[in-house]
This record gives C-alpha cells, sequence and structure tokens, in this order.
C-alpha cells in the first residue's frame, strides 16, 4: 500500500526535488475561500462530508490569506469589493493560482450592469473558470482536479522571475 | 369618517397653500404636495394623535427624464395604529434638485435619502450625513438617472492593478 509499497526492496529511489516539490504541492492545495455571495454556499457544499473536497487533500480552508495558495473567487465582483479581493490575492504567499467560480466571477454572469466587474480577469491571473450559476460542487471539484495537473507540471524554474506585487494602499474611511 | 378622507380633510385645514393632490392607486392613497412643505407635513402626519404615521418604509425617486419637474420623490410611510400606507409625493425640478430631508422626523429616512442622492443626485437639505451610501465617494454620476448607461460609464470606476 502507497509508498510503502514503493520502497520495498533497497528502501529508496530516485527522483528530482522539483518533481517531489510538485508532487507534494499538488497533493496539498489550500484554498482561500474568497466567498461572495451564493457560489459560497456550493463551496461549502464541496467541503462536506458527501462531496468531500478532502479526498483531494483540500480540506485545509484558511481564512487567512498568509496560510493559501489557492484562491477560490466564488462570487459577484463588484468594483468596490475588486480592491478588497485583488488586496487578499497580493497577501498570499508565491506561487499561487486562482479558480474564478460561476458565471459573475467569470464574465460578469446575468449582472451586466455598471456596478459588477464583468470578469475577473481584467484585475487577477486566473487559471481555471467553472461554469455554472451556481456550479455544482463536482463541478468545483474537477476545477480543483485541473488545477492539480496544472501545479504537478510545474517546476522550479517557472518560479524563478516572481515579483513582489506593487504595495496597493487604499484608503478606508 | 373614513380614514382617507380624514387624512385629507385634516391636510387640507392644516396645509392651504401646499397644492396639495389626493389621488389613488390600486388601493394605494397618494398625496402629491409643494416639497417646500414636506418638512411640517411629514411632521404632522406622524405626531397627529389620530393618525401616527410612525412608520417611514421608504424613501425613493422617479426620474420622468423630459419632463418638466424631472424628479419625483416618493415617501412610503406606514401607520400601525390604522394597518395603513399613505405615499407622498413631491416634484422635484433639476435646475433646483434639492428637497428638505426628513430625518428629523423619522431616523430611519436616512439613510434613504441617503440612497436617493446617491443614485440620482438629489440633494436634502439639512441632512445630518449626506454621503454616498453604495457607489464610491469620488464617484461623479448618479447610475439611476435615465442619461446614466446601463453598462456605466467607462474608467468611472477605477480597477486595481492587474
Amino acid at each position: 500500500m502507497g509508498l510503502e509499497a514503493k520502497l520495498r526492496g533497497d528502501g529508496f529511489f530516485v527522483t528530482k526535488l522539483d518533481a517531489v516539490v510538485a508532487w507534494a504541492r499538488k497533493n496539498s492545495v489550500y484554498p482561500m475561500p474568497m466567498g461572495i455571495s451564493c457560489c459560497a454556499i456550493e463551496m461549502m457544499a464541496a467541503a462536506d462530508p458527501k462531496y468531500d473536497i478532502a479526498r483531494f487533500g483540500s480540506e485545509v480552508m484558511r481564512f487567512t490569506p498568509r496560510q493559501c495558495d489557492l484562491m477560490i473567487v466564488a462570487g459577484t465582483v463588484t468594483y468596490k469589493m475588486s480592491h478588497v479581493v485583488k488586496k487578499i490575492y497580493d497577501q498570499m504567499p508565491d506561487p499561487k493560482w486562482v479558480i474564478a467560480m460561476g458565471a459573475c466571477t467569470s464574465s460578469g454572469g446575468m449582472y451586466r450592469s455598471y456596478s459588477v466587474v464583468q470578469g475577473i480577469d481584467q484585475f487577477l491571473p486566473v487559471d481555471i473558470y467553472v461554469g455554472g450559476c451556481p456550479p455544482r460542487p463536482d463541478n468545483l471539484l474537477n476545477a480543483l482536479i485541473q488545477i492539480q495537473d496544472k501545479i504537478g507540471r510545474t517546476r522550479a524554474r517557472d518560479f524563478q522571475n516572481l515579483k513582489l506585487p506593487e504595495l496597493n494602499v487604499i484608503q478606508n474611511n | 369618517m373614513e380614514l382617507k378622507e380624514l387624512i385629507s380633510q385634516k391636510l387640507k385645514d392644516n396645509f392651504p397653500q401646499a397644492e396639495l393632490d389626493f389621488s389613488e392607486f390600486r388601493n394605494e392613497f397618494n398625496v402629491k404636495f409643494n416639497k417646500k412643505f414636506v418638512n411640517p407635513i411629514c411632521k404632522f402626519l406622524r405626531e397627529d394623535s389620530e393618525l401616527e404615521f410612525l412608520l417611514c418604509e421608504d424613501v425613493t425617486a422617479v426620474d420622468w427624464a423630459k419632463r418638466k419637474n424631472r424628479f419625483t420623490v416618493v415617501y412610503h410611510i406606514f401607520s400601525l395604529k390604522h394597518n395603513f400606507r399613505l405615499v407622498l409625493k413631491a416634484d422635484v425640478d433639476e435646475s433646483d434638485c434639492a428637497i428638505d430631508t426628513v430625518s428629523s422626523v423619522w431616523k430611519t429616512s436616512n439613510w434613504q435619502e441617503r440612497e436617493t442622492y446617491d443614485m440620482y443626485g438629489i440633494k436634502f437639505n439639512n441632512h445630518p450625513d449626506l454621503r454616498r451610501i453604495y457607489m464610491p465617494e469620488e464617484f461623479e454620476y448618479y447610475p439611476l438617472r435615465k442619461e446614466f448607461p446601463l453598462l456605466g460609464i467607462p474608467g468611472s470606476l477605477p480597477l486595481p492593478k492587474k
């Protein structure tokens, strides 16, 4: 079973550190639940025992961005909220990924309106878009599996030229 | 005496110069008056012991676009004593886009007037805290006015840098 089966015999195997790091990363994605509206309910459902996001090693929803590497933006992002979303994204340590969950987040959805950002890719680098209004939990899990594939393919050289985000100060009264 | 008659009679007696106009639409009783009288009329309706309109349910406005008096400010008030809803209306023109506040009469109208100001640009004189309530404070337009495009004005609301 598991790792022991691989290690049987000589008790060691040879691989690249890069591959081990990517393997570890992809099986312990910590999501930042950016639940802004109704998609957040489906995101919570994905974490419950029926759909069980823990099967993919992502059950640790951290409510602080400092401990996360995947941001699930679940809900309608207004122009006012966009600054908050970006601020939280900037606080997440690199490397980090973004799932745009639901129609509103991906394209504005049914809110074709002056107050709603018509797709968060206008200010965030989105890795996976999840369709649906709201998407079913299995759809979100599918997105997570695709993110895991993407993370599994990363190597250290992909992160060599990362820049620190510009300080984005918002005046709040 | 029926309540509607009582209201109209009392208002006529107390505010003969208010250009009162009574109408009824789908069982809702409407009172229209000159905007200068908004504060005394509201105060009267709230404090009169036979009426007691204690609850201000909504303050909003209508934009008639090309009409002479462009806006109508609408108040929905409710009397718990009579289980009766009354609609108050006052016309406001664009050239003098202001009306007196009723937040001294009903405290709830404070935020409702701020919303009306935010969406239509109608100023409420003597309001204790007349700021935008939904849109960012530096926003320059009034979204529910007829000339405002559905998708907004590009660049008027700043997005964070990518």
